[in-house]
């Protein structure tokens, strides 16, 4: 969206576009010779996914495996502590990125890095990290138990768990939206009278809907999937705080096709989840 | 970029699910279905006809130890130089004595290297009937072992190597549970593992054994069962959560509870409510290295092997070492 209100993009149809593309970038010789061990790297990702849908139907379970209480159970965890994790990311996150996105201060660097670390840190780290803070023996244990906060094996350990892994997805991205949109056209708006919300709202916003709605889906997508964390410092009960991932490991220990079960429903989210990427992004890895 | 570009990878998958569909072929045995189907153990049982091997052949197992029809064993002359870089699938109340018991025995066979895969007996099963490369499978239940044996992972006689006992665990610093009654104070956090573990399926038939005593009272099990807050995947995740005070309470084997003293306290449990756990060991059908393999279960029950087993704190009696003579074979007779 950004790119395209700068430069205008040809109104040709997807075809020519790539005629144009292949035009316009120089071929180096020789690619050929890599299209055997890419096409092969290509299968490489295509096959497990493809043998997992194929397996899951074969075993003609599909659809009376989903109709059991522990994916019914399983799939309304996740739905429900995936979403709240995305509402607590929007409301604590948002004013974060836009903190670093528009300021300069002393420490910034070191900030940044610091959120972006749980995106690179093994899950299970971040399972003993927030069990050595949170869980009952932890650091500020007492504390919590002194406020009546009972965190250990309930749902509110999972969506901990999963703000803790997934919201550098959506601070990384909404930061480098704010950063895209232009601060003179902000302050035009206010020197033609607008308020500082009604800025944002109609100007600031909009323009960086794109990273909003991408940032949005990436940390949803990441706290959908997450398992190591959640395994650590929420445990594992049906109905309580088993989610999809959690219950694809439980499942996979009895009944493989409660489990490929699960995973094709996650793949079929996953999917979704990407289109909706692609329908909101120009440059889908742009983050 | 245009969301319709993923259609072709849709229709890949679209297809690989209507190829499967209509390839649903009963015929066709997968390794997963093998899983569910509920397959006679029974005919299975009386297909394999045992010869009565003796005590000496299992404590020099390299020499013939077990002659089935269905696995001929290569006789071989070089009996001492058993070799092969094997790889024991264990389960998790194992991982200490084994390590132990995998040390002695690369001291005692030189030429043999020992790697372990310690996880619930039950993701083991999964992990052998999914084809991965194993040569002794050592389950804490008889059932995760049959099931094996169902899957195809094992054909050969499997051998009782070693029991164990249940005991309640529970933080050093709590307070909150001193008796077997105390697991019933609603508010608890109790943990258990899956009842597909062996460990969960013998710690909920204690409890109902307990309920069926007055003194515990009916329901004691369910009013148990109701402050249970995890079903963990292995015993040792058990024993972490209790060892972090996550949970207050949980019922492990004896063994895993001595080797978390430091941080765990124990409660017996009475013989009469106590489920004594039999640990069954057997060589992989597709393993590559049978003789090391079968060396290893013959140093696991011979009376060194039981020895480091006892200090460990299993239960070793005479029907599971090598050295008193009783050798339990598959098929085992009815008790």
């Amino acid at each position: 969206m950004n790119a395209g209100s700068v430069v205008p993009e040809a109104p040709t149809a997807p075809a020519s576009r790539h005629a144009e593309k292949a035009a316009g970038i120089p071929r180096p010789h020789g690619m050929q010779l890599l299209a055997l061990p890419e096409a092969l790297f290509v299968l490489f990702i295509a096959v497990p996914l493809v043998a997992l849908v194929y397996r899951a139907a074969q075993s003609g379970q599909l659809w009376s495996s989903l109709r059991q209480p522990i994916i019914r159970d399983a799939l309304r965890i996740s739905l429900t502590t995936s979403l709240a994790t995305v509402v607590l990311v929007v409301l604590l996150g948002t004013p974060l990125a836009y903190l670093l996105a528009r300021t300069r201060f002393p420490g910034q660097q070191l900030v940044e890095t610091l959120i972006d670390l749980p995106m690179v840190l093994p899950p299970v780290v971040a399972g003993v990290a927030l069990l050595m803070a949170f869980g009952r023996r932890g650091v500020f244990g007492d504390a919590l138990n002194g406020a009546g906060l009972n965190i250990a094996f309930t749902a509110k350990a999972v969506v901990l768990a999963q703000l803790f892994v997934s919201s550098p997805f959506y601070i990384r991205a909404v930061r480098v939206g704010f950063q895209s949109v232009d601060p003179n056209l902000e302050e035009a708006a206010s020197i033609d009278g607008a308020s500082g919300l009604r800025t944002f709202l109609s100007v600031t916003f909009p323009l960086m809907l794109p990273s909003f709605v991408s940032g949005l889906v990436l940390c949803w997508a990441r706290a959908l999937s997450e398992f190591g964390a959640t395994m650590m410092f929420a445990g594992n009960l049906q109905g309580t705080t088993q989610t999809a991932s959690l219950a694809i490991m439980t499942a996979i220990q009895t009944n493989l096709f409660t489990a490929l079960a699960i995973g094709v429903i996650l793949l079929a989210v996953a999917f979704a989840v990407l289109l909706v990427f692609r329908l909101f992004t120009r440059d889908p890895l742009r983050i | 970029m245009y969301p319709w570009r993923l259609t072709p990878l849709l229709l890949l998958l679209v297809t690989a699910f209507g190829v499967a569909c209509s390839s649903n072929n009963p015929k066709t045995a997968t390794p997963a279905s093998t899983i569910s189907s509920v397959a006679s153990v029974a005919a299975v049982k009386t297909a394999s006809p045992v010869a009565p091997a003796t005590a000496a052949a299992l404590a020099t197992p390299a020499r013939t130890p077990l002659s089935t029809p269905a696995r001929p064993a290569s006789p071989s002359p070089a009996a001492a130089a058993v070799s092969g870089a094997i790889i024991v699938f264990a389960a998790a109340s194992l991982t200490d004595v084994f390590n132990q018991l995998g040390d002695a025995f690369k001291k005692a066979k030189p030429g043999v290297t020992i790697k372990f895969n310690f996880a619930g007996s039950s993701a083991l099963r999964t992990q052998l009937a999914q084809g991965a490369p194993a040569d002794v499978f050592a389950s804490a239940d008889q059932a995760n072992m049959d099931g094996a044996r169902q899957d195809g992972s094992i054909d050969g006689p499997d051998q009782l190597f070693v029991k164990n006992k249940l005991v309640v665990v529970y933080p050093k610093t709590s307070t909150k549970v001193t008796s077997i009654q105390d697991l019933a104070k609603p508010g608890l956090n109790f943990v258990l593992t899956d009842p597909s573990v062996p460990i969960g399926n013998y710690a909920r038939q204690s409890l109902a054994k307990l309920a069926a005593d007055p003194a515990y009272g009916a329901g004691f099990d369910q009013k148990v069962l109701a402050n249970l807050k995890s079903n963990e995947t292995d015993v040792k995740a058990v024993v972490s959560k209790v060892q972090l005070g996550e949970a207050d309470a949980a019922i492990v084997y004896a063994t895993d509870a001595a080797s978390a003293a430091r941080d765990v306290a124990t409660i017996i449990i009475p013989d009469q409510f106590n489920i004594i756990a039999t640990y069954p060991v057997a060589v992989v059908r597709n393993a590559q290295y049978k003789v090391a393999g079968q060396a290893f279960i013959g140093f696991v029950r011979s009376a060194a092997g039981q020895d480091i087993l006892k200090q460990a704190g299993f239960i070793v009696d005479s029907t599971t070492g090598a050295a008193s003579g009783a050798v339990v074979l598959y098929p085992r007779p009815a008790n």
